[in-house]
């Protein structure tokens, strides 16, 4: 059945593998994926343990759902303790991997220890090897997929790897598979590279068998309908997530110039449809690419089109895979560059180096504003000339954190907060972060339930936690109501005003506990309600999960797990050292979001900016939806209805 | 007169395999592309995904090869089937299709193709693409010719602009 995958605990010093199966009772509590992961990192990871010693874990998971027909059962989700935060480190990718893993016999593969050379873990049909590594250490995100193929002589393989930034210790390395499917955000790829394994690669020809194929081949139909029927996915469907970028820059929610404009102006290069156009002259008319099992089919393909920068570079043809949003973020609006081929190239770049491209773009734009105030000077970059809209600075830049070739590409590769101990002078206070990670691209100044749901993401700053996205959309009170009404009851305020602080934090629990729910089934946050409202949640995930997998849980019950699962990440952050306050490892957001107001944008953002009070007020209502004191720590009630209570002194479930 | 037949057209595809999960979970009530009719062949490093199923050969070589006549070909339907109290899995149609779309599943000691899901197809109805797609079989050149058209008249649009700029 869908449910009988297992979990392998691989331990990279002794070489011992255990395989434990999973009962159906640890599923009725956390069902699966990110879920059981943050289970399994708060019950494997030594408390306070260095990120990059033996002591940390990281754990590779697939969904229930993962490989059945439910609509993308495609997400394989990593966790360990994140060498950028020292706080938990959790990522989310698409691909083939996850469905990959589960025909292979397995939904988790924990990795603890540290080889003493280059190894691989190599899954399938049921088991598990560690294997030298040699041929593959070294080489880029899709050489190293290629090459395992080889060396094991089968073209359908997939592999979760780390890249050679990731080998080098950079603290925002992914794990990647495909071109560019990316784990972003967690810090596994560096994970994976500090305990010397350079991928997971599985194979699998084992049924998951349907629990009742007919009705849920019938009902799957109607789930995709409601899916693909949605307006928001028709166009991620033809021009991908940049859509969502051109209309966050029109509207004057993005970061320019680091933190210093909200707008990107003469962004005409890098809008969806001229991106668009380009992967319609370098591929065709038909160049959208998908994940498993999925028809939003949101990946443009593209090559780096024949223009100056790029063949002075000699890029011009590569293949690639995006951009994305957060792409155009970090390569266009942070650093203020306004190319599509320098958009192109720097994707292409991050993707085959393996590094977080939010991390990398928002760390050399912080540089950026660091040398336009004289903080850094020419002499620290080596002689780059770091000027905002500087195409080839940037290039470069991301070349020399990589490679941890020059003196601020090494720093910069230590992350924001280690970068700023040692420029020192005032330059934390240009650093845009949450809990020391650097801060997505958009600007959140005009959106309380936006901004508070950055500053609560429990990976550091970040949108795929909590981000309330149809906030945006002025629905009707009515409507609202439906939505954030199930499947637990709530009649506080609600309001359809983005300026609004009333509400929101109820929102942002909601959509928290809908992002959890997802990440435990293994399917794709597209395919739910964030950017579509009308998108299945809980109810319709019911009725999935049953038809496919025989589990029969009510809406009710999946709300629980993803909130039990939700308050093990906090618990997580809270023995690791978060505090609400804390600048460094806290829950707010930084000086300049209350401070420095909006410049530019609609009339509803320019002049925007955060009320300090009212958001530490918002706060204070989101710890108590959760059942936390007002220093977001949960209280014992809290613990025991989500049966947490006696999570330290158990011994572990698996 | 042919009926309908199933047509890829590669170019459409996404890459994204339902085709193959929903034609394992309809013939064997499990998701194992292992076990699918149709499988995406794929060379990710340049986005090209190519969904390979059988084309219901008339003159078939798995029909021709098969020592005991286990394999005939039904006209009217345009369909190619095994008749399993006859086969002797000798797996030669396997051998010699030049598709690779006769496969061989070593647990069941079975060898299977595309059946078309008694007219139906699954990967038809799940593609929203119509990379896959059950059509009249006249129309395949049909479609094909005015898109070769279409690019010819592109060609020679690039090629009169060349000549004014030139």
């Amino acid at each position: 059945m869908a449910l009988d995958r297992k979990l392998a605990v691989v331990d990279l010093t002794t070489g011992n593998i255990e395989i434990k199966p999973i009962s159906l009772d640890v599923r009725r509590k956390f069902l699966g994926g990110r879920g059981l992961a943050a289970y399994l990192l708060y019950k494997y990871v030594k408390p306070g343990c260095d990120p990059m010693g033996p002591d940390n874990a990281v754990i590779f998971s697939a969904g229930p759902l993962g490989g059945t027909l439910a609509s993308a059962g495609s997400r394989t989700d990593v966790m360990c303790k994140n060498p950028l935060t020292g706080l938990l480190g959790s990522g989310n990718m698409g691909g083939f991997f996850a469905p990959e893993l589960r025909w292979a016999g397995f939904d988790h593969i924990l990795v603890k220890g540290k080889a003493p050379s280059p190894v691989y873990i190599w899954v399938h049909d049921g088991e598990v090897e560690i294997r030298d590594g040699k041929n593959v250490w070294g080489k880029t995100v899709t050489e190293a997929q290629w090459a395992i193929r080889e060396e094991l002589g089968d073209s359908d393989i997939k592999s979760a790897v780390c890249g050679p930034g990731a080998e080098k210790g950079v603290r925002y390395g992914n794990v990647m598979t495909g071109i560019k499917n990316a784990n972003g955000r967690g810090g596994g790829g560096t994970v994976m590279g500090s305990k010397n394994l350079k991928m997971v690669a599985t194979r699998g020809t084992m049924d998951i068998k349907i629990a009742h194929p007919k009705e849920a081949l019938e009902f799957d139909k109607k789930y995709i309908e409601m899916i693909t029927g949605a307006k928001v996915n028709q166009t991620m469907g033809t021009l991908g997530t940049p859509f969502i970028w051109g209309a966050a820059n029109a509207w004057g929610g993005v970061r320019a110039n680091n933190f210093q404009l909200n707008q990107l102006l003469y962004s005409d290069d890098i809008e969806p449809e001229s991106l668009d156009e380009i992967s319609n002259q370098t591929v065709g008319k038909y160049h959208m690419a998908a994940c498993f099992g999925c028809q939003v089919h949101c990946r443009a393909k593209y090559r780096v089109p024949d223009r100056p920068l790029a063949k002075k570079l000699g890029m011009v043809g590569k293949y690639d895979e995006g951009p994305e949003y957060t792409s155009q973020n970090a390569f266009c609006g942070e650093p203020g560059c306004t190319k599509a081929e320098t958009l192109l190239i720097c994707n292409h770049l991050v993707n085959q180096y393996g590094l977080d491209n939010l991390e990398t773009g928002s760390l050399i734009s912080w540089a950026m504003e660091l040398y336009e105030k004289g903080i850094l000077t020419s002499k620290d970059t080596d002689g780059i000339d770091l000027r905002f809209g500087n195409d080839e600075a940037l290039i470069e830049m991301i070349h020399h954190i990589g490679k941890r070739d020059t003196w601020l590409g090494d720093l910069l590769a230590e992350g924001g907060i280690a970068a700023a101990e040692k420029i020192g002078k005032d330059s934390l206070k240009y650093l845009v972060h949450v809990k020391g990670m650097s801060h997505l691209g958009s600007d959140e100044r005009a959106t309380p339930g936006l901004a508070l749901n950055c500053a609560m993401a429990s990976r550091g700053s970040d949108h795929l936690r909590s981000r309330p996205a149809i906030d945006l959309y002025h629905l009707p009170e009515q409507v609202l109501r439906r939505i954030y009404g199930s499947p637990v009851p709530y009649d506080g305020p609600l309001s359809p005003d983005q300026r609004e602080y009333a509400g929101k934090a109820w929102m942002v629990y909601w959509q928290e506990t809908v992002f959890m729910g997802v990440d435990c089934l293994g399917t794709c946050k597209y395919h739910t309600t964030f950017l579509g409202a009308t998108l299945p949640n809980f109810e319709d995930w019911s009725k999935v999960l049953y038809y496919n997998t025989g589990l029969e849980m009510t809406p009710k019950e999946m709300w629980d797990v993803a909130d039990r699962c939700n308050m093990i990440e906090r618990l997580f952050n809270l023995r690791e050292g978060m505090k609400k306050d804390d600048p460094l490892k806290g829950e707010m957001l930084i000086a300049r979001y209350f401070d420095e107001p909006c410049r530019l944008g609609a009339p509803d953002v320019v002049g925007a900016k955060l009320d300090r009070e009212k958001f530490k007020n918002m706060r204070a209502e989101f710890y108590l939806h959760k059942g936390c004191d007002a220093d977001g720590i949960p209280i014992r009630q809290t613990l025991e209805r989500l049966g947490l209570d006696t999570l330290d002194a158990e011994p572990s479930l698996l | 007169m042919e009926s309908r037949v199933l047509v890829i057209d590669h170019d459409k595809c996404t890459g994204c395999r339902r085709c193959e999960l929903v034609c394992s979970v309809f013939h064997e009530g499990v998701s194992n592309p292992s076990k699918a009719r149709i499988k995406v062949e794929k060379w990710e490093w340049e986005g090209l995904y190519i969904p390979m199923t059988c084309r219901q050969c008339v003159d078939a070589p798995c029909m021709n090869v098969c020592p005991v006549k286990a394999i005939s070909r039904d006209d009217t339907e345009a369909k190619v089937s095994v008749d399993y109290d006859k086969c002797i899995v000798c797996r030669s149609c396997v051998a010699v299709c030049p598709f690779g779309a006769m496969n061989f599943n070593p647990a069941a000691k079975k060898v299977f193709k595309c059946d078309l899901c008694d007219g139906e197809p699954q990967c038809v109805r799940f593609c929203d693409m119509k990379a896959v797609d059950y059509i009249d079989s006249r129309k395949e050149s049909t479609v094909r010719k005015r898109d070769a058209a279409l690019k010819m008249a592109e060609a020679k649009k690039l090629g009169s602009a060349m000549d004014y700029e030139g």
